[in-house]
């Protein structure tokens, strides 16, 4: 009986420590969401938007330029990785049992094991290195790099959704593997795969180790490809590392900036999933 | 069975698209290699050795790094892995249905946040709160070597936490997984022996050892090469010690602090052999842990 | 069990498909034909004639192979790795399976309505459509056309006309199915396979089909799978039964339901298994 009871007791104890284990990781969850909100959500004005960064130690400006450099990165990034990826994913999808596919499958999952930071070098090798010069182009490329693997496998699941009735009706109709692909099986899918495009964008969004010796940062105005390159996180970093106050507060409105893209991006991206998922099964 | 023209033209077409990907990683390899030859050639195995990092005098040694990596994410896993599992258990065993959906997503939303917010929360936000339970551990702890030196809130205890935050929702959604894929017919076997629900939960873990393994090594894969946050909070002075409390260093954070400042090529070359070291160790860990992952998920497949 | 209607279409049928079977004027003709999935042999030496212009039903139990040899026509069966034919079938005199044989331009001759009714998530309008567009057609006073044609043949047309710009996920099962078919026919196919194209639709829905295929029948050669044996007296003209991969006996519907040569078709349509 007392050993009956000893039991009991280590199973409750053991299923308590599960639940604490939930808390502990939402208590940081919360702490940096709280903060975030908190010191960037006031720290927000228009001129965070519209103004240039004030050169060292001088109060107020903004952070136009980078916001600008974030979103032609991720520009970047999106034109290369997104007709790669997606092809890639087709051709996974399409032959999901054949030996190439294997090793690309097994590719990719490497890809996208690799430290972020050895992306920006390997990036640096091939874009700055030879040209001498840190670029836009630089700092998309090591973005590309990075959320190639992502649009690759949501591409492939997402096809592999696809009711295998929807090939099937397009080839008894006499389309061609070619057409049955482009015209009814990825048409089906393209929400979701939008939707993990996006997502993988936000993710890069927020890197800011590749960006650091390929993009380069720039305190000016600067939209050139071939040009250094301001962007949020970088600005985040930089002002995060600087002793002043009014650095502080813009580091944190930068934050802000980020963690809600990146919010947004991920809610709109479940939701369009589950209705995916739903039209699915008629 | 035969197959038409069009869908060797598509299969070729969209083949060379996948080879990319798989070009990519070999060209990543293979330049880092190329890159760094002048330090791979001047010291050799004594780069992975040496003590000493002097770019004045163009002596390299990256064993303080290396450490640092190491130490930090063996630490950070001690501290994740427990909480990551007992999310694991808790969402896929214990949660009532209702919460089960909300608190995977909102887990797994502390790997959506970027590192550089979670260096910046760690500068500003933990890193006082850090430095007051420093300040709290009682004297004869302070006296081990994992506690001493002044405690500054920085360094390796402080990249340590960051870090095993930073690694949960990795482990835990993978954990989660492999548990819900655990035959219902194991747990059943162990409650119609008379199990209590913490014994059913342990043989399922048990069914699942060698993926939950793979799930613990996959966040040892983000661990090691986390960079931002880790730069941020850690201290960057190269120094190998046990200590907690001690400023240290890790390959991602040299690179990241010291690449654009390398002014000659043997500098360059110095630092992308750790960056060719540190894509050699990812790979390897990854490798180790997909298989693992894999194996398991094959053989839950099978009825058991 | 036969109602009344039944044997009346029965008898109906009969006179024509009777004189057909004198000049024998065969559509599709099966000789010898073998397929494999890997090593394992699914169908053994079929060897049969599919009639012009009339219902040829093909009845057996599960796995007996009748899906397979239905897939084997428009070689939907290309699809599946491994997947290994022997033997041939002609379709109008030229062997499928030779090695001249646009897949593709056969499955425009031969078209398909399987058992789940698969919509493209693509408008009502555009799922017809979609076979003449990839074929290159343009030309929108020539699509509507066929679009509408096809609609009216498939007796869809009525209930669809003021919303073909619609989702065809709106459509009802039975409507769904019925869209399937018109998008089959829009191709203007010679044969029509049908793989159990009634077997996931309610009562009312499936009478529905069943008049449409008694219709369609005047225009096109006609080939269905079914599991439902009342179906296959009511719809077909000829009844091919299948057991375990080998094709047991084949002959008019009235012959195999009324006067079965092998006792194995007679237990199958009395229901003694199956």
């Amino acid at each position: 009986m007392s050993k009956a009871w000893r039991r009991k007791i280590i199973s409750a104890i053991a299923e308590g420590f599960c639940a604490i284990a939930v808390l502990l990781a939402l208590i940081p969850l919360a702490m940096i969401l709280f903060y975030v909100v908190k010191q960037g959500f006031t720290s927000l004005n228009w001129a965070f938007f519209t103004q240039m960064p004030k050169p060292v130690g001088e109060a107020g400006g903004g952070m136009a330029n980078a916001i600008v450099g974030t979103l032609i990165l991720i520009a970047i990034a999106a034109l290369l990785a997104v007709p790669i990826g997606c092809i890639c994913g087709i051709h996974l999808a399409e032959y999901p049992t054949s030996k190439f596919s294997s090793i690309v499958r097994f590719a990719a999952d490497v890809l996208n094991g690799v430290p972020s930071i050895v992306v920006g070098m390997f990036a640096y090798i091939i874009a700055v290195l030879p040209v001498k010069r840190f670029s836009a182009f630089a700092g998309g490329l090591a973005l590309a790099v990075l959320m190639l693997p992502t649009v690759v496998r949501t591409t492939e699941e997402l096809l592999r959704l696809v009711p295998a009735g929807l090939r099937e009706g397009a080839l008894a109709l006499g389309a061609t593997r070619t057409s049955a692909v482009f015209t009814v099986i990825v048409p089906a899918a393209l929400p979701g795969i939008l939707t993990g495009v996006l997502v993988a964008l936000a993710r890069v969004a927020g890197e800011t180790a590749p960006l650091l010796f390929t993009a380069f940062g720039n305190r000016f105005w600067s939209i050139s490809l071939r040009q250094p390159i301001a962007s949020l996180t970088q600005q985040v970093y930089l002002y995060a590392n600087s002793a002043y106050d009014d650095w502080h507060r813009q580091a944190w409105a930068g934050a802000f900036l980020l963690v809600m893209i990146i919010l947004t991006l991920s809610i709109i991206a479940r939701l369009s999933v589950r209705r995916l998922e739903r039209m699915n099964r008629p | 069975m035969r197959r038409s023209a069009d869908d060797r033209v598509f299969r070729i077409t969209t083949g060379m698209f996948a080879a990319i990907v798989l070009l990519l990683v070999i060209g990543i390899g293979f330049e880092l290699w190329r890159q760094s030859m002048l330090s791979i050639d001047k010291f050799g195995f004594r780069f992975w050795t040496g003590r000493v990092w002097d770019p004045v005098s163009g002596e390299f040694g990256a064993l303080p790094f290396i450490w640092g990596t190491l130490y930090s994410s063996f630490l950070a896993l001690l501290l994740s892995t427990p909480i990551a599992l007992g999310i694991a258990i808790y969402i896929s065993e214990l949660s009532p249905g209702m919460l089960r959906q909300p608190l995977a997503y909102l887990t797994e939303l502390l790997a959506a946040i970027p590192s550089i917010v979670y260096g910046l929360w760690g500068v500003f936000v933990l890193t006082p709160i850090v430095r007051k339970l420093e300040l709290l551990l009682p004297e004869s702890l302070r006296r081990t070597p994992f506690f001493s030196g002044p405690p500054l809130g920085v360094g390796m205890g402080m990249a340590a936490i960051i870090l095993s935050i930073m690694v949960i929702p990795f482990t835990s959604s993978v954990a989660r997984e492999i548990l819900k894929n655990v035959p219902i017919a194991q747990r059943e076997a162990a409650y119609a022996l008379g199990a209590t629900r913490w014994e059913a939960i342990k043989v399922a873990i048990g069914f699942g050892k060698t993926g939950i393994i793979g799930a613990i090594m996959l966040g040892l894969g983000r661990a090691l090469g986390e960079t931002m946050a880790v730069t941020m909070v850690i201290g960057n002075n190269p120094q190998i010690s046990p200590s907690l409390y001690a400023p240290q260093y890790t390959m991602a954070a040299v690179i990241a602090n010291e690449f654009t400042e390398a002014a000659d090529d043997l500098y360059l070359h110095a630092l992308i052999e750790i960056g060719l070291l540190l894509f050699i160790i990812t790979i390897f860990v990854n490798f180790i842990s997909r298989f693992f992952i894999w194996t398991t998920k094959q053989r839950m497949e099978r009825p058991a | 069990m036969l109602t009344a209607i039944d044997m009346e279409r029965f008898n109906a049928a009969l006179a024509p498909s009777a004189a057909a079977l004198e000049s024998m004027n065969a559509k599709i003709s099966v000789r010898d034909f073998d397929f494999f999935y890997g090593s394992a042999k699914v169908l053994h030496g079929i060897t049969l004639d599919i009639p012009d212009r009339q219902v040829t039903a093909l009845i057996g139990p599960s796995g007996c192979g009748k899906s397979t040899f239905i897939r084997s026509i428009n070689r939907m069966n290309d699809i599946i790795p491994n997947a290994r034919a022997k033997g041939t079938i002609s379709i109008d005199g030229r062997a499928i399976y030779s090695s001249d044989t646009d897949v593709v331009s056969l499955r425009r001759r031969v078209g398909m309505v399987f058992q789940r009714s698969n919509p493209f998530p693509k408008s009502i309008y555009d799922n017809i459509a979609y076979g003449l567009r990839i074929g290159g057609m343009r030309n929108r006073r020539e699509l509507n056309n066929v679009v509408e044609r096809s609609l009216i043949r498939a007796a869809l047309w009525d209930e669809v006309k003021d919303r073909l710009n619609e989702s065809a996920f709106a459509l009802s099962g039975g409507q769904q199915q019925r869209l399937c078919i018109a998008r089959a026919l829009a191709v203007d196919p010679e044969v029509l396979l049908m793989d159990e194209p009634a077997s996931a639709l309610d009562p009312i829905a499936t009478t529905k089909i069943e008049e449409l295929i008694w219709d369609l029948k005047v225009n096109y050669t006609i080939v269905i799978v079914t599991h439902n044996m009342q179906q296959a007296a009511r719809v077909s003209d000829r009844t091919a039964f299948f057991m375990l991969g080998r094709l047991v006996e084949y002959a008019d519907t009235k012959t195999i339901f009324m006067n079965p040569k092998e006792k194995m078709t007679e237990d199958y349509v009395t229901g003694r298994f199956g």
